[in-house]
């Protein structure tokens, strides 16, 4: 019991007390003060709150463009990876052409991409989905094609005496044991995912959590802006947990 | 050499009863390393044949050629008098050490999984395999994850697992080291009786001298590195059903104490 308390309890317990204060300091106009700042600038959680019931509807709108655009990119970025984790594991040949740009390609900044993008792609929802999908892409296929060669060598050789082809091998026991792998690198996929579309938005759009905060950064609304912001949190909390909740499913053995 | 194994062969009540096997003249080399050097052993068809020797004396890479999981660098090796790995890898069973059982799937999964790798549908295998559970002690655990099984129970299964295979050679690796003494005990006096109803041919390594003994037809002991025969000795008496009396009786006690002191010699 006591286990569970701290686990749960304290954590909130430390961001209520965090936005407590935040409140405190934000309604005082000490924030702003210490800023340097208009006190409208620096806007309270309260305020931040009647932003987002007053705005609901607009702010719904927006969240739904960018939620389409994260869950677009991710499917796809997520059947990308798999495929390719799975073709690289297949063929030694695919492995040692790819592999080394594979991990390469964890060091470029995918995001800087964003606006040439929107030069190739125009300023539709395929765009985001693309970076939202190439931001995905990387640490699923790196995760899972780890996963894959990480299979005991000794249940290769259980599995060949009992007359398992490279089919049954993969199907059987690498990919199994490469679940929970391909669940982490889904965990690290849905973290960036937001980001994509975020700057997705940034380079070109006209609708969006991004947009809006873009926008609302413009005419100084920074409580809306705050608004747009925690909603996006909200949806790359939400993304996590869902893939944490599937985890538990699927990999149900642990 | 073909009528010797043809003779084997008709001994044998039906083909998954056993199947011969001879080595001749094998050694193996890892690189720069000679594992096993110039080797031979026989087995009629159903009989079993212990391998005992120190660690790192190569029983496991032995197993492995035997079982066709690798090509020996010299030498050959016939099981029913297939000698090519491929051919050798269909005809025998192989079970690790570990038993590896695969935690996804439940213990009558984990069971027939020869039978679905060779496209049988889940049921038909599940039902197939599942015949077997309640023989075997484990009336009841067919649909248990291995996770929830005790160790003597996963061990039953993954030897099920290998006997499902229906292929007439079982190359077993030490399949109960990581078992404590009382249950390694139990497991032993089971394998007698699993094998008294349903002969095949086993090659058995084992580091346990006590085990081979009276698990085995005939034991081996191999001398450290290279690996070479030091001795053979035939089992003392037929695999008895009661283990406590088998291997207290003075006849087991000398082939015992012959079996560690030719052990002590390819040691040196």
């Amino acid at each position: 019991m006591h286990g569970k308390l701290a686990k749960w309890v304290l954590p909130v317990l430390v961001l209520a007390a965090l936005i407590g204060l935040w409140q405190i300091l934000a309604s005082t106009g000490a924030l702003a003060g210490l800023l340097g700042l208009e006190s409208f600038l620096v806007p309270s959680p309260a305020e931040i709150a009647s932003a987002l019931w007053d705005n609901r509807s607009l702010l719904a709108e927006n969240a739904w463009v960018t939620l389409k655009e994260i869950l677009l990119g991710f499917a796809i970025g997520l059947a990308l990876g798999l495929a390719f984790a799975v073709l690289l594991r297949l063929s030694t040949t695919l492995r040692h052409a790819f592999y080394p740009l594979l991990i390469a390609s964890q060091a470029v900044p995918i995001l800087v991409f964003a606006p040439i993008l929107v030069i190739w792609l125009g300023f539709g929802i395929w765009v985001k989905v693309a970076i939202v999908a190439l931001v995905c892409f990387f640490p699923i296929a790196v995760a899972t094609l780890d996963g894959l060669r990480r299979v005991d060598p000794e249940a290769t050789k259980m599995m060949r005496s009992l007359d398992a082809g490279r089919r049954q091998l993969l199907w059987r026991v690498e990919m199994p044991s490469a679940l929970p792998a391909l669940f982490s690198g889904a965990r690290i996929a849905a973290v960036f995912a937001p980001i994509g579309a975020v700057f997705g938005e940034w380079a070109g759009a006209d609708s969006g959590l991004g947009h809006m905060i873009l926008l609302d950064n413009g005419q100084l609304e920074t409580a809306r802006e705050f608004a747009a912001a925690s909603l996006l949190v909200a949806l790359a909390l939400a993304l996590f947990g869902l893939i944490a909740l599937a985890e538990r499913r699927v990999v149900d053995w642990r | 050499m073909n009528a010797e194994f043809g003779r084997f062969a008709a001994q044998a009540a039906t083909p998954a009863a056993g199947a011969p096997l001879a080595v001749r003249g094998l050694t193996h080399r890892f690189g720069e390393l000679t594992a096993i050097d110039g080797l031979d052993l026989e087995a009629p068809a159903g009989a079993v044949l212990g391998l005992v020797g120190p660690s790192g004396c190569g029983k496991s890479t032995l197993l492995e050629l035997i079982a066709g999981l690798r090509e020996p660098s010299e030498g050959a090796i016939e099981v029913g008098g297939a000698s090519a790995a491929g051919e050798r890898l269909a005809h025998c069973a192989f079970m690790p050490q570990r038993d590896l059982l695969l935690p996804w799937l439940s213990a009558v999964d984990n069971a027939a999984l020869a039978l679905r790798n060779r496209g049988a549908r889940r049921g038909a295998a599940r039902a197939e395999a599942g015949r077997l559970f309640e023989r075997f002690g484990l009336a009841g655990f067919e649909r248990a994850r291995p996770a929830e099984l005790s160790g003597g129970m996963r061990q039953r299964v993954a030897f099920l697992r290998t006997l499902v295979a229906g292929k007439p050679l079982l190359a077993l690796d030490e399949p109960f080291a990581s078992l404590d003494a009382i249950t390694r005990a139990e497991m032993q006096a089971w394998l007698a009786a699993a094998l008294a109803r349903d002969p095949r041919t086993v090659v058995l390594v084992s580091h346990d001298v006590e085990e081979a003994l009276y698990l085995a037809d005939r034991v081996a002991v191999l001398s450290a590195r290279p690996g070479r025969v030091v001795e053979e000795l035939s089992a003392p008496a037929p695999r008895a059903a009661d283990r406590d009396a088998a291997v207290t009786d003075p006849a087991f006690v000398a082939a015992r104490e012959r079996a560690m002191a030719a052990l002590h010699r390819g040691s040196r």
